[in-house]
């Protein structure tokens, strides 16, 4: 197999994940959106490992994977809350800080 | 089976995966229903999946089954559960004006595609990418320990967190 399709398929589920990012308004697709991101760089990760047969690749994998759920789990308590407060997880109308 | 063969089989089973993955991303990120962006979410992180068994990454692939689609969908299906009102076709899920995001999208996969395609040419993988869990245990618990151990502190931060951020007082 070649290095270059995982890479380049990382790079469209990653472009697609940034599409979603910037396209979405509710909360929750958003944060489905970097999930993706995050799992085309773990992709990223796998493979490299792999073309240089070192286990270092999967190890970050795995951090990154940890990381992952870390970021979910209060990315969703924020939108639990933001709900709790507007009624609603429209990120555009959650313009309090905006100058 | 062959050298050959074996290579041929793996080459296609990349191409019905890949396949499988930017199609359900791509509904992923523009359905209007939340709940079918969840289960687009779960074919894709299935995929990763997959991708990681093909690449010989068996104890990744198994900890991805196990907690993105095991846990973290359900962590997002509670969420929907949770912020929402109505499930089923939505309005106002995503932007009026889109374009600002499909440039920005394409720019991404431009670069990033040119710069691999540049950098990689035509590497090969080797023949054989297995890896054990062993190994990569071995590596975990020596190499890599320090930050091991500063991710389960960060996990257990991030926990009472969300706890704390989303409980009622």
């Amino acid at each position: 197999m070649l290095l270059n399709q995982f890479l380049i398929l990382s790079a469209v589920l990653f472009a697609i994940g940034v599409y979603g990012v910037l396209a979405r308004r509710n909360g929750v697709l958003v944060l489905m959106s970097i999930e993706l991101i995050l799992n085309a760089v773990n992709i990223n990760l796998v493979a490299f490992g792999s073309y240089v047969s070192s286990v270092s690749g999967e190890v970050f994998a795995l951090f990154v994977i940890t990381v992952a759920a870390a970021e979910v789990g209060v990315g969703l308590a924020i939108l639990l809350l933001l709900y709790r407060n507007r009624r609603s997880v429209d990120l555009s109308e959650a313009d309090l800080m905006k100058g | 089976m062959s050298v050959l063969g074996a290579l041929v089989a793996q080459n296609v089973a990349f191409g019905v995966i890949a396949a499988i993955m930017v199609f359900a991303a791509i509904r992923l990120v523009t359905t209007r229903n939340v709940v079918h962006a969840a289960l687009f979410l779960v074919v894709t992180l299935g995929g990763v999946a997959a991708l990681f068994l093909l690449m010989g990454a068996e104890f990744v692939g198994i900890t991805q089954i196990l907690v993105y689609i095991g846990a973290v969908v359900v962590l997002f299906l509670f969420g929907i559960m949770l912020t929402r009102t109505r499930i089923g076709d939505e309005e106002g899920t995503d932007h009026a004006h889109r374009l600002p995001a499909v440039l920005a999208a394409a720019l991404v996969a431009t670069v990033t595609i040119y710069a691999v395609v540049a950098g990689f040419g035509d590497a090969e993988l080797p023949a054989d990418t297995r890896t054990t869990t062993a190994e990569v245990a071995d590596s975990i618990f020596s190499t890599y320990i320090v930050p091991f151990e500063a991710v389960s502190v960060l996990l257990l931060a991030a926990l009472i967190g969300a706890i704390a951020v989303a409980r009622r007082d």
